[in-house]
């Protein structure tokens, strides 16, 4: 008897800025929808997200940025995933992020989906749960 | 790359995909076990458990500074309940252990409690030996101490601490009995708190009561984690009583003691299913059902009767 896959989350915020609230919302959310959200809280370097999200065996990687370093972030932990070949996990962020460069990181493939604050969590589950069905049955 | 060939070669990818595998029970899971089983046995194994806030995952972070100086590499299973009504989980065990995870000689792994009974202990189990396998010198188990399946939980360690705190409602008579009895160590963390002294006495008189004729008295330490108060002595209780199981061959009589009840439980799981495979959907399980609920027969003898009929080494199905 197999049991169900869990779908494993890891949600960071790196770089300096203090606010964890929405972070902590999207965990919740997450949380309410079955899947398991490991929250390492603030000030994470890139290289600690990534070591955390390769330890921890996540699906997904959202990253909560505020502090408008988003530019550089993204590239930054995509390379660390890639290096660490770990380029399979999906990596998501939200955060205030001006709408050029979400087109920008989203078409350079720095992050898979972007979202922007007051989003309806519902929207990321649906994501999350969307990216996963796909991800699975072509594997 | 094969899973396990990846894991004993120090593959940390390879070593959190197989905790993943084991604990989903994937197809794989037997696979993987039977693999890294020769690996196994070199780590040793500590177990902190204790009400939430209470502050293990502080304690343990504060400890693995520690242990790092002797050059010991480390491994941690740190479990997160799960929500019954979601089946999701928040694991934040990790917030209070940032200072190692650039680390690459600590490897931290967090798990939800689950679903069913015995799972947990299981899973548990199985990721201990992974990082044993692995090669990491200390494992380390954080559990929640509210119930017989974290009690199951840390019986999968060598050594056992129970934290508690001063914080009011945390008092000795309130933690559990079975939680109580599994302590090799007591640490009163957050010391810094008033009333530390009383929950020393508290836990003192219990020993008095309790423990009079064991070899090994539980000690009493007090830490504050914040500022790594009482940390080296925790350290050194610790390497205490792995030399005191070292000692005379209590460390192997434990770790026999465990493979039994292991192999017991594996034994169990596959009669089990054998069982499950050979009774399920046939006539004369149904027919049985019907005449128990029918009031024809009891459950017992329904019971002896099927059993009767199966012969769990014949392949062939009982009409
Ligand atoms: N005053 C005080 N607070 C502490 C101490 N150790 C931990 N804490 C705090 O207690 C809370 C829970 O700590 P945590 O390690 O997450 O506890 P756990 O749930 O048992 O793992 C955190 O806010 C810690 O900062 C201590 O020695 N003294
Ligand atoms: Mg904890």
């Amino acid at each position: 008897m197999s049991k169900e896959r869990k779908i494993r989350v890891l949600v960071a915020k790196p770089g300096l800025d203090g606010h964890d609230r929405g972070a902590k919302v999207v965990a919740r959310a997450l949380r309410d929808a079955g899947m398991e959200v490991v929250y390492t809280g603030l000030h994470q370097t890139p290289e600690q997200v990534v070591e955390a999200a390769i330890q921890e065996d996540v699906d997904v990687l959202g990253l909560s940025i505020l502090s408008g370093a988003h530019m550089t972030l993204f590239p930054r932990v995509k390379e660390l995933l890639e290096e660490n070949n770990a380029g399979d996990i999906l990596l998501i962020g939200g955060g205030i992020i001006p709408e050029e460069d979400m087109e920008e990181l989203k078409e350079k493939g720095y992050a898979q989906a972007l979202f922007t604050p007051g989003i309806p969590t519902d929207e990321i589950v649906e994501w999350i749960r969307n990216a996963m069905e796909s991800k699975t049955s072509s594997a | 790359m094969n899973i396990v060939e990846g894991l004993i070669k120090g593959d940390r990818r390879a070593l959190a995909r197989a905790i993943s595998l084991v604990e989903n029970e994937d197809s794989s899971k037997n696979e993987i076990l039977k693999g890294v089983y020769t690996h196994t046995g070199k780590a040793y194994i500590i177990g902190f458990t204790g009400s939430p806030g209470s502050g293990k995952s502080s304690l343990v972070d504060k400890l693995v500074s520690v242990i790092r100086r002797e050059g010991l590499t480390v491994g941690i299973v740190a479990i997160d309940p799960t929500s019954p009504f979601t089946g999701g989980a928040i694991l934040g065990d990790r917030i209070r252990m940032q200072e190692h995870t650039e680390d690459k000689d600590v490897f931290i792994r967090s798990m939800g409690t689950r679903g069913s009974l015995g799972g947990l202990s299981r899973a548990t189990k199985d990721a201990v030996q992974l990082l044993d396998a692995f090669g990491k010198d200390i494992v380390i188990i954080e559990t929640v101490g509210v119930g017989q399946s974290e009690v199951d939980v840390v019986k999968n360690a060598d050594t056992t601490v129970v934290v508690l705190t001063p914080a009011s409602g945390d008092s000795v008579q309130t933690i559990k009995a079975g939680i109580m009895e599994i302590a090799n160590i007591f640490v009163v963390n957050k010391s810094d708190l008033p009333n530390a002294d009383r929950t020393r006495t508290e836990i003192n008189l219990m020993l008095d009561l309790d423990n009079k004729k064991k070899e090994w008295r539980p000690p009493i330490i007090s830490t504050i984690s914040l500022t790594s108060e009482g940390i080296e002595e925790l350290w050194e209780e610790l390497k205490k009583h792995r030399q005191f199981l070292e000692e005379g061959d209590r460390l192997a009589a434990i770790r026999r003691e465990r493979v039994k009840r292991e192999i017991v439980d594996y034994m169990e799981h596959i009669i089990k299913s054998r069982l499950w495979e050979k009774i399920s959907g046939t006539t004369l399980f149904e027919k049985t059902i019907e005449k128990i609920s029918q009031r024809d027969l009891d459950p017992i003898s329904g019971a002896e009767k099927v059993l009767e009929r199966v012969n769990l080494d014949n392949h062939e199905f009982p009409e």
